[in-house]
């Protein structure tokens, strides 16, 4: 059995509410939609624009670049880094996409321990060893600079979570206002059948706390520094 | 724990906390730097009231349906390979989680955050069947390792200082840097990062979960809540039944409002939405997820004039803009559940006996209810319970009663009235100084303590009304 006591439960929940249970409820209609309003007809470029500001504020620094300097811009991202030289990836088709294959050869070259996630054995212990871990945001939100990671068998939790430093490519085509739009992508796809991945992050900038005396620690037990790098791809 | 914490009566917790100087200092700017916070996210945003009004649009329905969102929910988890557990009691919420603690053969569990796991007492069930339970949130570690209970609901650790946080890690953990608050932490990353690791369990809660698709979603800062779902084998997310919403599209608002109410952040670090176990074809994250819903108390508030208590998303904006938080602390409400919202729910989920006190520790000057995101009228609220607790269980204070009914007696009986207003002046003599009353007899003495109470007036309102009138006549 896996679900246990339901009954029970719901119909102390329908009584003390005053009614039978309900097995139907109409999704209901609300008076206000604030929601839709914010950046609303803002172009991509005023996005572009809010998200580095964004950014400032989040303690993320922001590179911009082109799809065929994407292997420059990450190679000078990475010669700043001090520290392990392990860097985990993320997979899947956007490796092919960005030609992600050849500049991981280029940057392995130049002395970086690079892996890409579910290709061997033992990703997790490798990404707790690693200083980098690099992903590719599937939603981008302006308005808070949150990358959207729908985690699957390419792109682990642990990537953007175990090593020091937080990369992630954002191409510019997934950049939209706010979460109101990704989760209304989500709803809708739950709508049509699809189901949502396993876990779904939404991750903006390094992790951080206010726990001793309300001082902003940068850096507590997810990344302590994040870089985007956002790719001209339209 | 539970949700009462300590055994001091309420007016030695409340004389504690205004005793203790550090406390209200650090609770007073915090109050400031929240408020600030949230006012400037508020404007950032934009239309704040049309985002309270759907807030409370949207807690209000989920709640009128709430029996139908939680079984789509639990019917979602379980498709997605979770199980589902419906928890009438604290009792049976955690011999549930012991039950998959002796299955997995688990001895060490951790935990991020989490308030209603707090309410049940889930750590001492777990410790009583033998597991280490590590508390991974940096407050809640500091709180763990010095056993002292939480004193706020979104930073629980703002009782303490950060000489006070060196000490307890050298005691603790032999931690011998400085109390720089960066490597405070870093020394919480290097020793937490080994329990993550190496846990068998890991226990989250849950701020929203998401009807239509079965996603608990957890809100955070630290990274910690998202190495407790993505290391261990097993992850168990316990969550009060009333933390549910239809589909992502109200997640969105709510998870909106709680981050600007609560730190005044557009988004916090982290928000994970994680549903059911994690696919097969995945290498990282849970291979078995259970989710507990706990009712404790809460389906009794359900259809009462207090129904709103439950639209709560635990900002804790109302703790942060209540006048009497500032001064007596989180501790004095003798509650995990502090301020406002503590003072409503509190007697709510665990009765009036013990907590009767609670809806006095407020001035009613709605402070709380103007900055509630989901606009709970916490203030109504309070005056209802105190309501209740004088006219229904009669657990007023007896010298009030006996004061109240001499009252009536005398203010509706003209002579009376007239004569001691009259000779008030002169009985109160002894203790006046330069028209101030500093040190009063009987029930002056409370007041008196704190402040001057200004003496009797020369005449009496209606002597000056008189002769008033007479000058007029005159002139």
């Amino acid at each position: 059995m896996t679900i246990h006591n339901r009954t029970s439960f719901l119909d102390r929940v329908a009584e003390n509410l005053g009614r039978e249970r309900r097995t139907e409820v109409k999704p209901p209609s609300y008076s206000v939609k604030p929601q839709d309003r914010v950046f609303q007809g803002a172009t991509q470029a005023e996005l572009i624009e809010k998200l580095e500001a964004q950014c400032r504020i989040i303690h993320t620094s922001f590179e911009r670049t082109t799809l065929a300097a994407l292997g420059d811009s990450l190679q000078k991202v990475l010669a700043a880094f001090e520290g392990s030289r392990k860097v985990i990836s993320a997979g899947g088709p956007r490796l092919d996409e960005f030609g992600m294959r050849g500049i991981y050869e280029a940057l392995g070259k130049g002395g970086f321990d690079l892996r890409i996630w579910n290709e061997q054995e033992g990703d997790v212990t490798f990404a707790e060893q690693a200083g980098v871990g690099i992903v590719f945001s599937d939603i981008t939100l302006a308005e808070s600079g949150t990358v959207t990671l729908f985690n699957d068998k390419h792109n682990g939790r642990s990537i953007s979570l175990l090593p020091e430093t937080f990369i992630a490519i954002i191409p510019k085509s997934t950049l939209v206002p706010r979460m109101t739009q990704a989760a209304r992508v989500i709803h809708e796809q739950e709508q049509k059948g699809n189901p949502v991945s396993s876990c779904v992050s939404f991750i903006t900038g390094p992790s951080n706390s206010a726990d001793i005396e309300m001082n902003l620690i940068v850096g507590v037990h997810g990344p302590v520094k994040a870089t985007y790098v956002l790719v001209e791809d339209l | 724990m539970g949700i009462r914490i300590g055994d001091k009566p309420y007016a030695e917790r409340i004389q504690a906390g205004i005793e203790n100087s550090f406390m209200r200092q650090a609770v007073s700017s915090a109050q400031g730097r929240f408020r600030s916070g949230r006012l400037k996210a508020a404007e950032d945003l934009g239309d704040w009231e049309d985002w309270r009004t759907l807030g409370e649009e949207i807690r209000h329905h989920t709640m009128e349906n709430l029996d139908y969102y939680l079984h789509q929910l639990s019917e979602q988890v379980e498709k997605r390979g979770g199980t589902v557990f419906f928890a009438e009691t604290a009792e049976e919420a955690n011999a549930y989680v012991q039950e998959v603690a002796k299955k997995k053969q688990a001895r060490k569990v951790v935990k991020s955050k989490s308030m209603v796991t707090e309410e049940i007492g889930l750590n001492e069930a777990l410790q009583q069947s033998g597991c280490e339970v590590v508390e991974s949130d940096l407050g809640e570690w500091i709180l763990q390792l010095d056993e002292d209970p939480p004193s706020h609901i979104v930073t629980p650790a703002l009782h303490k200082n950060k000489e006070q946080i060196r000490e307890t890690f050298a005691n603790k953990k032999g931690y011998t840097k400085t109390d720089q608050p960066e490597e405070l932490a870093a020394f919480a990353r290097e020793q937490l990062r080994k329990d993550f690791l190496e846990a068998d369990l890991g226990v989250t809660g849950c701020n929203f979960a998401v009807a239509e698709s079965g996603a608990v979603t957890l809100v955070t800062n630290e990274g910690n809540a998202r190495m407790v779902t993505s290391l261990p084998d097993t992850h168990i997310a316990v969550m009060g039944m009333e933390r549910v919403v239809p589909t992502w599209e109200e997640l969105e608002v709510v998870v909106s409002l709680l981050t600007r109410a609560a730190v005044g952040q557009k988004l916090t670090s982290y928000i994970t939405a994680l549903t059911g176990a994690r696919l097969e074809d995945e290498t990282d994250g849970p291979e078995d997820f259970h989710l507990v819903i706990v009712d404790n108390g809460r389906s009794k508030i359900l259809g009462t004039e207090f129904q709103s208590a439950l639209h709560c998303i635990r900002c804790a904006a109302c703790i942060n803009a209540c006048p009497v938080y500032r001064h007596v602390g989180g501790h004095s409400y003798g509650s995990i559940y502090p301020g406002p919202i503590g003072a409503v729910l509190t007697p709510l989920l665990d009765g009036y006996e013990d907590h009767k006190d609670l809806p006095y520790a407020s001035t009613l000057c709605a402070a709380c209810t103007e900055a509630c995101p989901v606009k709970i009228p916490l203030h109504e609220h309070l005056i209802r319970h105190r309501e209740i607790i004088v006219e229904r269980e009669h657990m007023g204070a007896k010298s009030e009663e006996w004061m109240m009914k001499g009252f009536a007696k005398w203010a509706s009986t003209p002579a009376a009235y007239k004569l001691s207003t009259k000779m008030a002046r002169t009985a109160m003599k002894p203790w006046t100084k330069d028209g101030q009353i500093e040190n009063g007899p009987g029930p002056l003495k409370g007041w008196t303590e704190s402040r001057d109470f200004p003496a009797p007036a020369k005449k009496n309102f209606r002597e000056w009304y008189k002769q008033r009138e007479k000058r007029r006549g005159e002139a």
